[in-house]
């Protein structure tokens, strides 16, 4: 496929998904949507113009592999899983019902494509980092992709992991944060600041690229790009809106787990065309 | 660290036992790796670092990391053994435990170093007496509490074959070989150590030889007490709990942790919704003074002596 082909199609999941998952969250008026539509774009790159993997052998040992830790963005994950195949799309209107598979955050016994059960933060590096140690171990070539949201990285646990792919130069391994500067309550600045990212993860001995989180073409060069090259771990930070997609959504803390009524459903439904 | 536990004639510290078999089964499965924080001493895992440089995951003090990246190892398709001091391993990584291993069910075997109070002198904060409490409701981790050398290497060889979880409590402090014919490792089931009518001793891990001399000495005061070793806590052999209660109608239980939601609860628990009878539980009632081990077993009773005592006291509340 010619690389214009793969961008347009990446945006078309993208869109697909997003539609998806706001009507998921409408139906059952819970869900997360606005790191959703920060994390979209991303998801989207990974699977659709990255990442190699079988839905129909999802324990495939030579898959890529790639581990949502900010859990709560279930509607870009399972989203993401059945676009790429790993289940039918009637399985996302059980979205939070009672016994459903898809679970207010992945579990990975439920749901074939789910690499690790994430939900609490600060749990997605460290298995990343396993699994990655795993690959070196093993001298295999699958690489492993981990999306933190950016106030997840307050959390300590990361920087443990960062600490030890730094130590052992992980180079199969990848972190994304998804830099959409807002938590679910106020800003990241405001609460604990991050700033300087970029700067505490080369001082953790990896290598940093920042890029646009919605411009597909950017994300799809700097993801897409094969870790042998490097002797180190990549930390892409992508710059990301909160909500994006959806005019009165955008950069509000409210939709970290707002949910739409009748009227804020359509409207979006018209936008995201 | 603490001193070296005083080593009697004829016991053994099941950290040697761990460490050979754990070193023996590397060589017979490549998928086997060692994952510590910084715990290559106390886990006795020099030989293997020695031997299989690679397959030793040092990822210095970070526990939290240290569950994650095992967790990560069993996605990879490795049977990783994280081992690291119990207190460490379960409480500063807890909610790692919880999500990464037993809701996740990933294949990690962990291995909880120098347990209960083996620390003694270094005080609470090294002690792991909660470590059965927080572990028992997580379901998914069979938590097994070896009482000598030759169980901890069949607990081993079991846990690196079994699919699933396992947590493997160990302690430093050395233990003889309980004395039991024709010995069967079978995970999840008591194992009957000394057969008796008026009252059963349920113990675990260091406590199991006392219990045997406890029931030694009982019997010289025509006492016939049974002996357990519940080296399974989790999940619990329910049905010899249920003999227990039944045919004897008194039960002590006697553990190196905590008396709230150990052993102790779990017997509990059962008894009191099936077949009520007098439980006596012996451990330790929360956080204890400064102490060595030896003189911490003492002051709590844990001791053939206060074992006797205790199930005697059993005996007295049975009804009629």
């Amino acid at each position: 496929m010619l690389k214009n082909d793969i961008v347009d199609t990446i945006r078309q999941k993208a869109l697909w998904m997003r539609r998806r998952a706001f009507t998921m969250v409408f139906d059952a008026q819970l869900g997360h949507p606005g790191g959703d539509f920060s994390a979209i774009d991303i998801i989207a790159t990974l699977y659709f113009g990255v990442m190699h993997y079988d839905p129909r052998k999802p324990d495939m040992p030579e898959r890529d592999r790639f581990i949502m830790s900010k859990g709560h963005a279930t509607g870009a994950l399972y989203t993401a899983l059945c676009a790429a195949g790993y289940y039918p799309e009637d399985w996302l209107a059980t979205y939070m019902q009672p016994n459903s598979k898809l679970n207010g955050h992945p579990n990975r016994n439920y749901l074939p494509g789910v690499e690790t059960n994430t939900g609490p933060l600060g749990h997605g590096m460290p298995v990343g980092v396993g699994i990655a140690i795993a690959g070196q171990l093993t001298n295999s070539d699958y690489r492993t992709f981990v999306l933190t949201g950016d106030g997840e990285l307050q959390e300590g646990s990361n920087w443990e992991a960062a600490m030890t792919a730094g130590h052992r130069k992980l180079c199969n391994f990848t972190l994304i944060v998804d830099r959409n500067r807002l938590q679910q309550g106020m800003g990241t600045e405001e609460t604990n600041g991050l700033d300087p990212l970029d700067d505490k993860f080369r001082a953790f001995g990896w290598d940093v690229k920042t890029v646009d989180g919605h411009d597909v073409q950017a994300l799809l060069d700097v993801l897409s790009t094969p870790p042998s090259g490097r002797s180190k771990p990549l930390c892409v930070i992508a710059n990301t809106v909160k909500g994006k997609g959806v005019s009165f959504m955008e950069n509000k803390a409210s939709w970290h787990h707002g949910v739409p009524n009748a009227d804020q459903f359509e409207t979006a439904m018209k936008e995201l065309v | 660290m603490a001193a070296p536990a005083v080593k009697h004639e004829g016991t053994h510290d099941c950290r040697d036992a761990w460490a050979r078999t754990l070193e023996e089964l590397a060589a017979q499965d490549p998928r086997i790796v060692a994952v510590v924080n910084d715990s290559v001493g106390s886990s006795k895992l020099g030989g293997f670092q020695k031997k299989y440089p690679d397959r030793l995951v040092n990822v210095g003090i970070a526990e939290q990391n240290m569950v994650g990246v095992g967790a990560g190892l069993a996605n990879g398709g490795r049977i990783p053994f994280v081992s690291a001091a119990s207190c460490f391993l379960t409480g500063r990584a807890l909610e790692q435990l919880k999500a990464d291993i037993a809701y996740a069910k990933f294949n990690v075997k962990l291995i909880g170093q120098s347990s209960g109070v083996a620390y003694g002198e270094l005080g609470p904060t090294h002690h792991s007496i909660e470590d059965f409490a927080w572990l028992r409701p997580l379901g998914s981790i069979t938590v097994v509490v070896p009482a000598d050398s030759w169980e901890t290497v069949e607990a081993v060889k079991w846990a690196a074959v079994h699919d699933g979880p396992v947590y493997i409590r160990l302690s430093r402090m050395p233990v003889p070989d309980i004395a039991v014919p024709d010995r069967v490792f079978r995970p999840g089931k008591a194992e009957l150590v000394r057969e008796g009518s008026d009252v059963t001793i349920i113990a675990c891990g260091t406590m199991v030889h006392l219990a045997v001399a406890a029931a030694a000495e009982l019997e010289a005061g025509d006492i016939s007490a049974r002996v357990l070793n519940m080296a399974t806590i989790s999940p619990l052999d329910e049905s010899a709990v249920l003999a227990a209660a039944r045919e004897t109608g008194a039960i002590v239980t006697v553990e190196e942790a905590s008396i709230h939601g150990g052993l102790g609860g779990a017997v509990a628990e059962h008894t009191a919704g099936n077949l009520p009878v007098p439980v006596e539980r012996m451990g330790f009632p929360g956080f204890v003074p400064t102490g060595s081990v030896e003189w911490l077993f003492e002051h709590f009773g844990l001791t053939a002596a206060g074992i006797a005592r205790t199930a005697r006291k059993a005996i007295g509340r049975k009804r009629g």
